[in-house]
């Protein structure tokens, strides 16, 4: 990670229950695996909708393109979920 | 490769299926957490106290373990809005919500099995008797532990007080679920999958900042040092302990001492952290938390809980 | 990396950005969602920061004004559930902050933004909550003023905030429901409960007719955004969806809505009603709120002392590797065993 400042992201999957399959519910910040799945635990699970948790940092999820033909400018392998930033920031944000 | 329009209200599969049905009808609540209300530990559970237990000693042992419970919530609740980051202010909040939930049948049971510990209040007040417990009692009713009164510090207080609080109530529980009151085995029973998470949480975090940084570390040791005095009341035992422990309905902490101290000693190594030397905190005459002598921050704290609630004592809320 | 314009989003060659737009404008045009990686005109993308972030700040200072309320919550019963509704009010934060971060900026950069006002958050938090009563006003008013707003939003053209917002709803409705059963039951109580329900509802109505925006005619994004598909009905459309819908519930609750032109029009089918005062929406909108400074002061405390937790936590995870931390103490009973973690 390029800037040590944030704790970095993770997708989370829960199994609704048994006998389905694990769906992305959404996304969540923590230092490291063990703590992500505790942060999972009690953020997308906290009214008992879970029975299984996974975590996985986003940085290291590969990606499809999201259509056969590829837009131009995607680069094949790219990250998912952090999508390369063309958001302009403003001068006095540091740490960029 | 479905590519239909998705209709997000009818994602398969998702989880949280189920849940937008009740979008806008009112009804089905067994989905929202709302402390205990989300499932009754108590359901089929026999209510009466067995015949050869003294029921005001019952109810003032349910009064000590009910106020450690609301007390240490009320603390952890004034974390709200105020954590490191979004996923601790969630799981302090948790943790919260299962103390008040503990609180909440504890204060009922004390209720239920001795009416007389209950405050009166004017006829035909609407408050139920767990409220009027919580609300009217004044600081030297309450039966708790100093260690869950004092007011909180920076965010490695909060990890130290879950700690030791979670240790310690964890193995009380553990053997509580045993007890011969069925309803305070069930309420130890639903606490003992509580505790565990919040000692978990507590000894991860109370890791993370000894190993973490220079400054977490000075922190993390000034809030070890600073409740360490307070540890030696929950551990002692209170002549009411040793006469439920006796009718098999309660346990008595000192019985818990050994294996509390294994577990934090496998913190403290893991961590390495010297274990505090600093001798107990002394009562007053003898006379601790348990025995209603308090912290001059109780009866602050218990100042701003209970200002609503005795403002409108017919009050129905 | 990406062959684009990083200054503009554009792709350099100006054929192969038409072909873009108009596949972009494509699936727009058919309802269809648009994901993460999809190509976007750097306008959409901006709009949604500026929205989706707005959002999830207004989630995030939300947690204050009712949170004022939670040490002093007066049965241990309405206290739980203000808890868990401040508690879901970080989760829709933290689900609406990960929207964002699809866009591009991380949390910390949307937190440092909101800090440093270059972001704004729905100004009905800029209000002091002054009585017990101000809980179910905000979980009625409040909540149902931005139900209504945010549930056509699950149908929001950009995907993951559209399923950010489907769970949003689902947990808005135990707000809102959670606090018209408080005022019911005040209202069923003594006359001194009665009179704090209904003064807290005349605080708090015109702000909440505020929450839609200013007039049509004087909102100048409306109209893109509502081509883009970001928003599916215009300020005037959901004020008047969110009166029509309060009186009834009003009458049934017993309270006077503040309005002297409030009445039925049979003509319109609708209820015709006064306008809010303007000038003191923008004087709030532009910091000089009851509350502004306060909220701000409270989100950037917490943040800033947290700062030393969060580091600590990057550099313990720095030097255990991230990886397995040994089990500080025995795991039985949490169900950590049913937890499966993917390495």
């Amino acid at each position: 990670m390029s800037d040590r400042r944030e704790w970095p992201l993770y997708e989370v999957f829960v199994r609704g229950k048994r006998g389905l399959n694990h769906v992305h519910v959404g996304s969540l910040h923590a230092p490291d695996d063990d703590m992500a799945i505790r942060h999972a635990r009690d953020v997308y699970t906290r009214r008992n909708e879970g029975v299984s948790i996974w975590v996985v940092r986003s940085a290291d999820i590969t990606a499809s393109s999201p259509d056969e033909k590829d837009p131009l400018f995607a680069p094949s392998g790219d990250k998912v979920y952090r999508h390369p930033t063309f958001y302009d920031i403003p001068d006095n944000v540091p740490h960029m | 490769m479905s590519h239909s329009t998705p209709d997000p209200n009818a994602a398969a599969g998702n989880v949280y299926d189920g849940l937008l049905e009740h979008h806008d009808v009112a009804g089905d609540d067994s989905q929202w957490a709302f402390g205990t209300d989300f499932e009754d530990p108590l359901a089929g559970v026999d209510t009466t106290v067995p015949d050869d237990v003294d029921a005001h000693e019952l109810a003032t042992y349910c009064l000590m373990l009910g106020d450690d419970a609301l007390v240490l919530s009320q603390r952890i609740s004034e974390w709200c809005s105020n954590a490191p980051d979004l996923e601790e202010d969630i799981a302090l909040a948790n943790i919260a919500l299962d103390l008040l939930g503990q609180a909440r049948l504890l204060l009922a049971r004390a209720a239920a099995a001795d009416p007389s510990v209950v405050p009166t209040l004017p006829e035909g007040s609407p408050v139920p008797a767990e409220d009027a417990l919580a609300f009217f009692r004044d600081a030297g009713q309450f039966r708790n532990l100093r260690i869950t009164e004092v007011p909180n510090g920076d965010f490695a207080h909060v990890v130290v007080r879950t700690l030791l609080f979670a240790t310690v109530r964890l193995s009380l529980f553990t053997r509580l679920a045993e007890s011969r009151d069925p309803v305070l085995a069930a309420i130890a029973a639903k606490g003992v999958k509580e505790l565990t998470y919040h000692r978990d949480y507590a000894g991860r975090w109370f890791l993370t900042l000894a190993q973490g940084t220079d400054e977490s570390r000075r922190r993390l040791t000034a809030a070890l040092a600073e409740l360490w005095p307070l540890f030696g009341e929950p551990l002692s035992t209170h002549p009411v302990e040793a006469g439920v422990a006796a009718a098999g309905v309660g346990v008595d902490p000192a019985a818990v001492a050994d294996e509390v101290d294994v577990v934090l000693e496998q913190v403290f190594a893991v961590s390495g952290v010297d274990r505090p030397g600093a001798a107990p905190l002394a009562g007053v005459q003898g006379r601790t938390g348990r025995d209603g002598l308090h912290t001059e921050a109780l009866s602050r704290m218990l100042a701003e809980m209970q200002v609503v609630a005795r403002a409108h004592p017919m009050g129905k809320w | 990396m990406p062959t684009t314009d990083t200054e503009t989003g554009m792709a350099p060659d100006p054929t192969a950005e038409r072909a873009l737009l108009e596949q972009f404008d494509a699936i727009v045009e058919r309802n269809d969602r648009v994901e993460p990686r999809d190509w976007m005109p750097e306008g959409y993308r901006k709009t949604l920061i500026r929205q989706v972030a707005q959002h999830a700040h207004s989630e995030i200072i939300g947690m204050q004004p009712e949170g004022n309320w939670i040490s002093r919550a007066p049965s241990l019963r309405r206290k739980a559930i203000l808890l868990a509704k401040v508690q879901d009010e970080a989760g829709h934060g933290l689900y609406l902050y990960s929207a964002t971060e699809t866009l591009g900026p991380s949390r910390q950069e949307l937190t440092e933004m909101l800090l440093a006002g270059k972001q704004k958050y729905s100004s009905i938090f800029n209000y002091p909550t002054l009585s017990y009563a101000d809980v179910g006003t905000i979980g009625w008013l409040v909540d149902g003023a931005a139900i209504c707003n945010q549930v056509p939003l699950c149908r929001t053209s950009y995907g993951p905030y559209g399923r950010a917002m489907i769970r949003v709803c689902k947990e808005e409705s135990f707000h809102q429901r959670q606090g018209y059963e408080l005022l019911m039951t005040m209202m069923q109580g003594t006359d001194e409960q009665r009179a704090m329900v209904q003064e807290s509802v005349n605080r708090f109505w015109w702000p909440a007719l505020m929450m839609f925006g200013p007039p049509d005619d004087e909102s100048p994004n409306t109209a893109q955004s509502m081509a883009w598909g970001i928003k599916r009905n215009t300020n005037d459309d959901l004020r008047q969806r969110f009166v029509d819908m309060s009186v009834p519930q009003a009458e049934a609750l017993g309270v006077t809505l503040p309005d002297p032109e409030l009445r039925w029009n049979e003509e319109r089918g609708h209820h015709d009603f006064g306008q809010p005062d303007w000038d003191e929406f923008m004087q709030v909108v532009k910091g000089n709120g009851p509350c502004n400074a306060q909220r701000l002061a409270h989100r950037r405390r917490a943040h800033e002392d947290g700062a030393w937790v969060r580091e600590a936590a990057l550099a313990f995870a720095d030097k255990s590797g991230g990886l397995d931390t040994p089990a500080l103490v025995p795991r039985e009973g949490y169900s950590t065993s049913e937890t499966e973690e993917v390495r």
